[in-house]
């Protein structure tokens, strides 16, 4: 008999769901060392969250599985937050979760109830630009626009979090998001200026 | 003090707004109602046969709605070798017919496609496919299987001059140099949303860099009309190469779609984009150069090796430069590629020039140590005054500027001749340089442009911009054109219904697509006075030819006071908008009687832990002659951009194999390093900015090559300055250069 892997109660389903969640993270190569007899088709649970994206208030019911960055983009429509790598390592998907930097393909969805989310499209006040956004544009700090929505919210947390001391610093900080066009100097330029200017971010 | 192009001395990039607030629309982004979604299963051996796919677990998984393989892939037209009546098909698809049979031609090939309602779910069943296969031997290893020549296929050939110079020659040096694979690995991966809008009308959301040539592929490969299919790529996330061509995620989305008969969506992921969409081939190079005493240069002999695929042959031009970036009578070269099995490579920025001006580049800087000559001093001394290959003279060279300009700007004085004489609190400093080349193209384009009631001008043309600015340059000769304000003028692309415009690529687009704009422009002036003429009382009988258009309407060069806006010109000619369509020819360089070539020469200084060999870049200058340029914002943002390219392939890039498995072992960001911030040293651009009188109207050659081709060299030229280790195997590690006795 075929034993459905989800209909043993809340802690036995969350450990399976971790476990099916955290197969995303792993490369394709290794999963296909995991006996496929360890995972047995069957529907997946949803859940029904609540969170605030943007000063708006979000309610949906989402699956367990999805990364808080494809709720957003494939569920949302909010696609201003890039896929970059899935994996954490390229920094295009970097939003602010309650104020601090975050790769948004690195959180489940579920796991975001009732945080407060800042992505690309809600940094500026209405026509008035963010003043990162805003030096960005002075200082060409984009050639594809990619990796560009990350840069901006790690430019941003780069200089709350009080790490924009220097030019050596703010690289440090930004290690994290890769920009394959090399717009590098320019958006270490944009930051700086910002920092300069002493504009509140 | 030094001069260096400010930051910004014009209006923004085009397109900047809609990126900083993420309203750029990518393939992968368009909404598209009761989308499903494709998630490949890729094959885990490197060579071999399917032997069975089990997919009665997987297609019980939640949400699958197909599995797509060779067991039920609906017959394509174009892929087909021949037709019904047995001729050779020529609308055969360009590459590996995904999905189509089953033989495994490398590790982590597609093998099967899941479509489910949800990534989610696609990517669950996917782990759920039992697959079984007969292996077979594989090849992966360059550098063994090279070493048997019967293995590689027949080399091309180039021999000018004679031998005995070079066996003669003062000095001589010679080296074999190494280059790993490199991946272009953009930001945004490779995506398709496929829409069959009828049984054989289809729409396409994908990630390219030739609108119309997707559309052409796409057409053939379902034996459609072009008109029925509709290629739209609104941005491109970077490609640098390797969206020249469709990959199996576009063929396969189609396919899925028509299936299933809903819209589907294939989106690779980061590991697949290090496999499945091209990459530099490994080459392996050896390189003679021989000079007199003067250091005049009395032969080059350039042989190289690259990868290809068992499946596909992929050459490009290695030895290429070698033939004619300097004077030299004897040359000779000898190119061949190597199949292995593995995918197939691609163009990738700077292809070829980038790995033969690594070898030349550090072999004329080896000679000049030799001959004890400072090594700018030893290319002037080499300088071609006309391309010694096709005897042309140059349509514009002003490498000798560059040298000028870059030797002030890095502080060349500063340099010692004798390596490893330098120190900088504790570390070794070292300055390099090298050249680089690429051909400066212009191929056919069409270009539409509809001036409005309210005098804004529209120009239209099916390109795609992966990121140098093409929509900024094409405002900005327009705007320059036309002496109108930038504000009133805006460029649209990403369409393939619009008129035909060039793939983006081989740093072409400006020239082509700029000169289609610059001709659209003169037709719309000449429009307007004619309408003048013909509309306007206060131009009644006058000549056209006396009429002058700017700052929004045509005035008469004979009476100053006479003026009327296009708008109000418009209004008498009671049209609502004037539409002209604009097609420029394309130009070789024989039509020209010209080498019409871009040239580049960077500078480099670099810091060196004598204890670790950790190299620091301190300092870049890169400078160009790219001929006139239109945007010097976007311009100096592309050569940055070069600088950043040439230290991941001069310190940092290197795809793994494991030969024992033929698999990929660093395929992620964390895997296969790129270069970051903190990797990034000051660099100042600078732009000779004259423009080549005969290659095109405008004036511009093209950059996005040059801007990354010899950076990697004088990368490594600095370092053996720094050192007197000179490391010629891609990239340069600590361990390589400690390896190094000296």
């Amino acid at each position: 008999m075929q034993k459905n892997c989800y209909n043993n109660g809340r802690r036995d389903f969350i450990r399976k769901a971790s476990f099916t969640a955290a197969l995303y993270a792993i490369p394709s190569a290794l999963v296909h060392a995991v006996p496929i007899d360890l995972i047995t088709p069957g529907p997946a649970p949803k859940e029904r969250i609540k969170l605030l994206i943007n000063g708006k208030e979000i309610a949906a019911e989402v699956d367990i599985r999805i990364t808080l960055l494809d709720f957003l983009r494939e569920q949302l429509g909010y696609t201003g937050t890039k896929k970059g790598c899935g994996m954490g390592h390229c920094g295009a998907c970097i939003i602010h979760i309650n104020g601090k930097r975050m790769n948004s393909c690195q959180t489940l969805a579920i796991h975001n109830k009732s945080n407060s989310i800042v992505t690309i499209e809600g940094v500026a006040k209405g026509e008035d630009l963010h003043p990162m956004q805003e030096a960005f544009i002075k200082c060409d700090a984009m050639q594809c626009g990619y990796c560009t929505p990350g840069q901006i919210m790690s430019g941003i947390a780069c200089i709350r979090d009080g790490r924009a001391g220097s030019r050596e610093e703010i690289q440090r900080y930004m290690a994290g998001n890769i920009c394959r066009c090399g717009a590098y100097q320019n958006i270490v330029d944009a930051i700086s200026q910002v920092k300069a200017s002493g504009k509140p971010v | 003090m030094k001069k260096e192009l400010p930051p910004v001395n014009e209006g923004p990039r085009a397109d900047a707004l809609d990126k900083v607030t993420g309203k750029a629309t990518y393939a992968a982004e368009h909404r598209v109602p009761n989308l499903a979604y494709g998630v490949f299963v890729c094959s885990t051996i490197a060579k071999g046969t399917i032997q069975s796919i089990d997919e009665s677990v997987a297609l019980k998984s939640e949400g699958v709605i197909d599995i797509i393989s060779h067991k039920n892939c609906p017959s394509i037209p174009g892929y087909a070798t021949q037709l019904p009546d047995g001729t050779r098909n020529p609308k055969q698809w360009w590459g590996m017919k995904v999905l189509h049979d089953n033989q495994v031609r490398f590790y982590g090939q597609p093998i099967a496609l899941i479509v489910a309602e949800t990534i989610e779910q696609a990517n669950a069943a996917s782990l759920l496919l039992k697959v079984s296969y007969q292996k077979e031997t594989f090849e992966t290893d360059f550098n063994l299987i090279r070493k048997d020549l019967s293995k590689a296929k027949p080399p091309s050939t180039y021999t000018r001059g004679n031998a005995t110079n070079l066996e003669q020659a003062a000095v001589k040096v010679e080296g074999e140099f190494n280059i790993p694979i490199e991946v272009h690995s953009p930001m945004e991966p490779q995506a398709t949303i496929a829409v069959w809008e009828s049984e054989d009308k289809l729409t396409v959301y994908d990630k390219t860099q030739g609108p119309k040539a997707t559309q052409g592929a796409l057409a053939r490969l379902f034996n459609i009309p072009d008109k029925n299919v509709r290629v739209i790529v609104n941005y491109v996330g970077g490609a640098f190469g390797n969206a020249l061509r469709n990959w199996h995620n576009v063929p396969a989305a189609c396919i899925a779609a028509k299936k299933i008969n809903r819209p589907v969506k294939v989106v690779l992921t980061r590991p697949q984009m290090f496999n499945l969409t091209g990459y530099r081939p490994q080459s392996w190079q050896q390189l003679k150069i021989g000079a007199d005493q003067s250091g005049k240069f009395v032969g080059i002999v350039h042989h190289a090796i690259s990868n290809t695929s068992r499946y596909e042959e992929f050459r490009e031009g290695i030895v290429n430069a070698s033939r004619f970036l300097y004077a030299c009578d004897y040359v000779e070269t000898n190119y061949r590629i190597l199949p292995l099995d593995v995918s197939t490579p691609t163009w990738m920025r700077g292809p070829g020039e980038a790995t033969g001006c690594f070898a030349l580049e550090s072999s004329i800087d080896e000679l000049s140590y030799t001959l004890n000559m400072d090594p700018v001093e030893l290319r002037i001394k080499n300088f071609a005054e006309k391309n010694p290959e096709s005897k042309l003279p140059w349509s514009s060279n002003y490498l000798k500027e560059c040298y000028d300009k870059g030797r002030e700007l890095i502080n060349w004085n500063n340099r010692a001749q004798k390596p490893g004489s330098l120190q900088e609190n504790g570390w070794l400093v070292g300055y390099g340089m090298a050249n680089g080349v690429f051909g400066a193209g212009r191929s056919q384009a069409s270009v539409r442009a509809i001036l409005n009631a309210d005098g804004n001008l529209v120009l239209q043309s099916a390109v795609s911009d992966m990121g140098p600015g093409t929509t900024t340059a094409m405002t900005k000769i327009a705007a320059e054109n036309l002496v109108m304000p930038l504000n009133k003028i805006s460029f649209k692309l990403g369409d393939s219904e619009l008129p035909p415009g060039p793939t983006q690529g081989g740093s072409t687009t400006t020239s082509t697509l700029g000169t289609a704009v610059y001709l659209a422009c003169e037709t719309l002036k000449k429009s307007l006075c004619t309408l003048a003429v013909e509309y306007a009382p206060a131009f009644k009988n006058m000549e056209a030819s006396t009429l002058l258009v700017q700052n929004g309407g045509v005035s008469s060069t004979l009476n100053k006071e006479l003026f009327i806006s296009n708008a109000d010109l418009l209004k008498l000619a009671n049209k609502p908008f004037l539409e002209i369509t604009q097609d420029s020819q394309g130009t070789s360089a024989m039509e020209l009687k010209h080498a019409t070539n871009s040239f580049s020469s960077h500078f480099v200084k670099v810091l060196v832990n004598p204890k670790t060999f950790k190299v620091k870049i301190a300092e870049v200058v890169t400078t160009a002659d790219a001929g006139k340029i239109i945007s010097e914002n976007t311009a100096r943002s592309q050569m940055l951009g070069g600088v950043v390219g040439g230290v991941g392939m001069a310190l940092l890039e290197e795809l793994k194999f494991d030969h024992q498995t033929g698999a990929i072992t660093n395929a992620s960001f964390a895997g296969y390093q790129v270069p970051l911030h903190p990797d990034i040293p000051k660099t100042t651009v600078w732009f000779v900015n004259k423009p080549d009188p005969i290659i095109n109207p405008i004036g511009a050659k093209g950059l996005g090559e040059i801007a990354f081709i010899g950076l990697a060299a004088a990368i490594a030229n600095a370092v053996y300055n720094a050192t007197g280790k000179r490391v010629k195997d891609l990239p340069i590690t600590p361990e390589k250069i400690r390896a190094i006795k000296n």
